[in-house]
């Protein structure tokens, strides 16, 4: 089965023995989609390796972001404002939403139940839109920075969030209804691929798959990050391991992420910069171009795209650590220590420049535990760096999962376990 | 559990096996004996420490300084929410640690990749071969030594 295979949402190849259509013995091959993620990451600096960690799992991208950022944050001890944090913790949780729809998705299509499919894409078609807004793309976001985040929420954004909140449940009661109890779907997932709390914990799972097994262990509780000890929300739990238990975190999860949302949002502090719009009504070329006239009365903004990344809210959303974000561009355009300023920072050697030692940190991924494992010279290049990819332990189970079950097996279970093959191949 | 009490406690049952004991941002770090890799983990797996969880094993090339390379562990004790770094050096002539296999599920595939990717050898490995490289490629990728744009001869087409 694969590399390239219709019911394989990703580049493994498993190689099948068979007795009739039963399992005997199996081997998973990966890394069709490695390329060498670390050893790129040597040689760029700490702050233009960034884009290289949307590309990692790439439906969930702003937690990449998070886990990157946070670990170097760790290493240079910066405060991130409050308002920022509360950001994050919206924008990772849409992710998480979003992750936890497309794995729902897929595997629900690889059962036959394409009406399924096709309600979860429409579902994350609306949490993409809010994150489009505000992060201007909707996968390759580079969003949340080392300090901060790129650019505060649009303006609009509460109305985009509470319609994607509608969607989303609304969305997620209807799969509830087609999937719970449907039998063709119980046959291929109730106590098949069943996994242990002992095995799974011996394999190193985290996230969504180790809950299943009852094992209650989440990175946002066990040692919070951000603010979401603040917030609340519950961690589900599954009882018997198997795939349908796998489905069923993963909805609840969604509910879960839904309410933190909604928390964060009447929790989040105020920013007191003004609101006003520069590119409402215009064409994107067109904000672009009247964005680079300068009149002299007048504030120069850039990205028209990204409303609300101007100077004026920096204090809302980055920190005031010097050093370690790119200064704002009405300086760099505007006065002399602004333009040092910025070439200071994207100049060799200069930069960010984390002290010597070596630093673990992870946050809570939509798989499980991302973890980020870097050790620094004292240069701005890390001088290695390591990721845990929590679905490289999961699909290492695989071929013990399946062994005993027939072909048909092989992909609910696959599809439950989410595997990304950019995060898993690195 | 108190979380200094381990390394105290770890330094007293194995005296000349621990070498240094660290803390670096909030992470507690043990350098140890590379031979008595598996006592020491043994020791840290069972009761009461309960670090179940073999969380991540990588290693790190450092080319110039002797002994060369680094393996890094990290531990995750589930009851008592806290995680352990321990660290073996390896010299380049002997290049060969013990295999965690024998305790955990997923070393086997770590331990592929650090050998597919710094040429670690772990004994006791059921089945030490490349895991992202193909059968066939040249050196190790991520070896400060290996160029980053080196190119590979092409290797005839796989039945």
């Amino acid at each position: 089965m694969g590399p390239s295979h219709p019911a394989m949402h990703g580049t493994i190849r498993i190689m099948l023995e068979l007795d009739g259509e039963r399992i005997l013995n199996s081997e998973v091959e990966v890394g069709y989609l490695h390329r060498g993620f670390e050893k790129t990451c040597e040689s760029r600096t700490y702050f233009n390796l960034l884009p290289y960690t949307d590309r990692l799992n790439y439906v969930s991208p702003l937690i990449n972001n998070l886990a990157y950022v946070m670990t170097v944050e760790k290493m240079l001890a910066v405060e991130v404002p409050e308002r920022a944090q509360y950001i994050r913790v919206i924008m990772s949780e849409l992710s998480r939403i979003s992750d936890h729809l497309t794995c729902l998705a897929a595997m629900a299509m690889e059962c036959g139940a394409f009406t399924v499919f096709l309600y979860k894409m429409k579902a994350r078609e609306f949490i993409w839109d809010v994150i489009e807004e505000t992060t201007g793309v909707r996968m390759t976001t580079s969003y949340i920075r080392i300090g901060g985040v790129r650019a505060d929420f649009h303006p609009d954004y509460k109305a985009a969030l509470a319609k994607a909140a509608v969607e989303t449940k609304k969305v997620l009661k209807d799969v509830h209804g087609l999937l719970d109890k449907n039998k063709i779907f119980l046959n291929r997932t109730r106590d098949i691929a069943v996994v242990s709390p002992e095995k799974a914990i011996a394999y190193g799972w985290t996230g969504p798959c180790l809950r299943s097994t009852g094992v209650y262990y989440d990175v946002r509780k066990a040692s919070p990050y951000l603010v979401y000890d603040l917030l609340d929300f519950e961690v589900p739990l599954g009882e018997r391991g198997d795939n349908f238990d796998r489905y069923m975190v993963r909805m609840k999860e969604m509910e879960q992420s839904l309410r933190i949302i909604e928390q964060a949002v009447e929790k989040m502090p105020k920013s007191l910069a003004p609101v006003r719009l520069i590119a409402e009504g215009m064409e994107p070329a067109e904000a672009i171009k009247t964005s680079r006239v300068r009149k002299p009365e007048e504030r120069i903004r850039l990205s028209p795209n990204l409303e609300g990344s101007e100077k004026e809210r920096y204090s809302d959303i980055l920190t005031d650590a010097k050093g370690c974000k790119v200064p704002p561009k009405e300086d760099t355009y505007t006065s002399i220590e602004g333009l040092i300023t910025h070439f200071k920072f994207f100049m060799k050697d200069h930069g960010i420049r984390p002290p010597k030692g070596e630093v673990y940190f992870s946050v809570e991924g939509g798989n499980g535990e991302l973890g980020f494992y870097i050790v620094s010279d004292g240069t701005d290049r890390p001088y290695r760096l390591h990721l845990r990819a929590p679905c490289f332990h999961v699909v290492s189970a695989l071929e013990e999962m399946i062994r005993g079950h027939y072909v048909a097996d092989v992909i609910p279970t696959f599809g439950s376990m989410n595997m990304i093959g950019g995060e898993l191949d690195r | 559990m108190e979380k200094k009490k381990i390394i105290e406690e770890l330094k007293q049952k194995f005296p000349e096996k621990v070498k240094e004991t660290s803390v670096q941002f909030g992470a507690e770090t043990l350098v140890i004996d590379k031979d008595s890799l598996l006592d020491i983990v043994q020791f840290l797996k069972a009761e009461p420490y309960s670090y179940t969880m073999l969380l991540d094993l990588t290693c790190v090339d450092y080319k110039g300084q002797e002994p060369r390379f680094e393996m890094v562990y990290h531990l995750y004790s589930l009851p008592n929410k806290h995680r352990l770094r321990i660290k073996a050096k390896l010299g380049e002539k002997d290049l060969s640690i013990d295999s965690l296999t024998s305790l955990w599920k997923n070393a086997n595939w770590l331990e592929r990749e650090a050998f597919d990717m710094f040429g670690i050898v772990f004994r006791g490995h059921p089945d030490l071969r490349r895991i992202f490289m193909y059968d066939g490629f040249e050196g190790y990728p991520l070896r400060k030594d290996y160029p980053l744009r080196k190119r590979q001869p092409r290797i005839p087409l796989r039945e």
